[in-house]
């Protein structure tokens, strides 16, 4: 694998966080228009946390993700067409319709779900990394989970057996402040998620979630001793959300100029963006930006023209 | 009588009792911004300042946390944001709130109600939509509650929080918005163990709980309108429950279907059913009929949501086939 961040490399970093943000975007706004069944979970304005770990895996390493999935999915490689037709309910997503934005899954590329329960993603991935210790397959695995998981018995019931396994793991918080409508003050009483790794005796790095090659590189580390049998790594990356918790979130708990500054100050794609255009690496984009956004037009038109699945379909995938 | 939201109802027992009892405290996640996950603690920060306890996403704490304070105070409420959550919490409810006042000799005394929404809503899909109130109902030492109505959800919720044994509270999704005639008195209790026949009738028992209460009423509608008169019972807890209501319905008309939205393997219309046919055999005059849910986890996808759970019309039609066919005039 070539872990240089080169110019290809780096564009293709800002492709994805565009991919996301569009996908999520027209998300949204389908689902405003009653296009969309579920609820939604946004990842706008953590773009650069799952592009960034992603980016230093293979399509053969293994991601366990939560209810703020899709992100994570794109950047694993998924397709945006299969993933909206799974909002819209069609029998061309990725799980026929069944299990909607909190459950999008795609085993093909490595992607083994998100998920409706927080918490539940450390496991999994701890299973999928001992799954490739015992196969010898070089293959990572990834669970990432919000700050508000930490506070799950299963983060650390997981991280300590992992940490005596000497699992293949990467442990990915992405700190956006938030648990649903709580500051992660009032969640947790340490200040940094990274500081527990300590007790666990396995490295723990908080970075900055907007530096998307700086999350790389702690990746490519973290996958590198990993695969060395070293065992696991926590990885606390530092975001934000844009939007609120869930489709219908009015965001009482914070204000409406503290979002705008947010999105003012910690946008990770127009950051990266300048850094590339002043590094004469992007020329004005407009390309891919066009090509993104053809990409997203396309994947609700495929979502609206697919079926919905055949009643026979509810008692598919089921021992009875 | 005034109406008002299931939601509302929910509210005002909550309130109540915590002016009544000044030692009562709410715990769980996301309690106070909004009101809460439900908008159930509207200005309850402001009323009740210092015994609302936000927790942390730590489930299994939340709930044995409750019970410790439970046992040496109480009235406590712990709030599991979707009872699909309680499965991280089972030891707490199950091994420990369930067992704590038989396994002391009946030193414990548990005033503690977990309140916790279950059933379809929409799209949620199969970790946010499950019916288990059979796993909860099979432990000796929890009472479960499945109001379907405002007044219902009020009189129990009020009667659970002064009570002295676990309570598991289950309230629908679907129902928070649904308005109904509620008492405005405080002293509007509800025992547990006491079916409301919710309409009667004459041909044909039909014993539904939650949600399908209202599934049942609307399928007796459809009857009556075809000539068959329909009962419809609603035990309202479903530990205790109240079989002789249950078996005085099954005596007068002969016929009985249970209705719930659990998958119907294993579930509480079974559990029913069995009893209607091994008690009241005699008072039969065909088999007893059951609804519930196709083994399948929930879809997401509409289509397929509305096909897991039962309708109105599944009701109306297995009602049809229970009665003896007429004959061609
Ligand atoms: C065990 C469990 N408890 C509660 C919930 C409800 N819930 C869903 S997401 C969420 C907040 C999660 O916060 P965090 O882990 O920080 O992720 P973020 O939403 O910020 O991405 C809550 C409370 C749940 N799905 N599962
Ligand atoms: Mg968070």
């Amino acid at each position: 694998m070539d872990n240089d961040l080169t110019p290809e490399r780096l564009v293709g970093f800002w492709r994805d966080m565009l991919r996301i943000r569009a996908f999520e975007r027209a998300a949204v706004y389908q689902s405003s228009l009653g296009k969309i069944y579920g609820a939604l979970h946004s990842y706008e304005g953590q773009e650069s946390c799952a592009v960034g770990i992603c980016g230093a895996l293979t399509s053969e390493d293994y991601v366990a993700s939560t209810h703020r999935g899709h992100g994570h999915s794109i950047a694993k490689g998924a397709r945006m067409d299969r993933m909206m037709a799974e909002l819209f309910g069609r029998e061309t997503g990725y799980c026929k319709g069944k299990g909607g934005s909190l459950h999008i899954a795609d085993f093909s590329c490595g992607m083994l779900g998100a998920n409706g329960i927080v918490g539940a993603s450390y496991a999994i991935a701890a299973g999928a990394a001992l799954n490739a210790k015992i196969s010898k397959n070089g293959r990572v695995a990834v669970a990432f989970f919000g700050d508000g998981a930490v506070t799950r018995g299963t983060f650390h019931e997981t991280t300590n057996m992992a940490s005596l396994l000497k699992l293949p793991l990467l442990l990915v918080c992405e700190n956006n402040d938030y648990a649903q409508y709580m500051h992660r003050s009032e969640t947790m009483v340490f200040d940094n998620v990274a500081d527990l790794a300590s007790n666990y005796k396995i490295p723990g790095v908080q970075l900055d979630g907007n530096d998307v090659r700086a999350v790389f590189r702690a990746a490519t580390t973290a996958r590198e001793r990993a695969l060395a049998g070293d065992g696991p790594t926590l990885l606390e990356l530092k975001t934000q959300r844009f939007t609120g918790h869930s489709s219908g979130d009015p965001q009482v708990y914070r204000t409406k100029a503290s979002v705008d500054e947010l999105r003012r100050t910690r946008d990770p794609i127009a950051a990266f963006e300048r850094e590339l255009m002043d590094a004469e690496m992007l020329g004005d984009g407009d390309a891919i930006r066009a090509a993104v956004d053809a990409e997203v037009a396309a994947a609700v038109a495929f979502a609206e023209a697919s079926a919905y699945p055949n009643d026979e379909e509810l008692f598919s995938d089921v021992y009875a | 009588m005034r109406e008002i939201t299931y939601r509302e109802a929910i509210r005002e027992a909550l309130s109540e009792e915590m002016r009544r009892s000044p030692r009562m405290i709410i715990m769980g996640e996301d309690l106070l911004p909004g009101g809460g996950s439900f908008g159930m603690h509207l200005n309850f920060g402001e009323l009740f300042p210092g015994r609302m306890i936000e927790t942390p996403i730590s489930e299994a704490a939340i709930v044995g946390t409750a019970l410790g304070a439970a046992m040496t105070g109480g009235p406590v409420v712990a709030e599991i944001m979707y009872s699909d959550f309680m499965t991280v919490c089972m030891d707490e409810v199950v091994n420990q709130a369930a067992k704590i006042r038989y396994m002391s000799g009946g030193q414990a005394r548990v005033p503690l109600v977990v309140r916790t929404p279950y059933g379809i809503a929409k799209g949620i899909a199969a970790q946010h939509s499950q019916s288990l109130e059979a796993w909860y109902a099979h432990i000796p030492g929890l009472r479960v509650a499945m109001p379907a109505t405002p007044a219902d959800a009020k009189g129990l919720l009020k009667t659970a929080l002064r009570g002295e044994d676990p309570v598991i509270f289950l309230e629908h999704k679907l129902l928070y918005n649904v308005k109904g005639p509620v008492p405005e008195d405080g002293e509007h209790l509800i025992p547990f163990g006491c079916a409301s026949v919710a309409r009667s009738g004459t041909d044909l028992s039909i014993v539904a709980t939650g949600l399908m209460v209202s599934k049942a009423l609307e399928a007796a509608d459809t009857l009556a309108a075809e000539g068959i008169s329909a009962e419809v019972i609603d035990p309202r807890t479903v530990s205790p429950l109240d079989w002789d209501t249950i078996f005085a319905s099954v005596e007068k008309t002969g016929r009985a279907l249970v209705v719930n939205e659990a998958t119907l393997f294993g579930s509480i219309a079974s559990e029913i059913a069995a009893t209607i046919g091994e008690k009241r055999f005699n008072a039969l005059d065909g088999p007893v009929r059951r609804i519930g849910s196709p083994f399948v986890p929930k879809p997401s996808t509409p289509g397929l949501e509305k096909l897991s759970v039962p309708s109105a019309l599944d009701v109306v039609r297995i009602a049809r086939e229970m009665m003896p066919r007429r004959r061609a005039a």
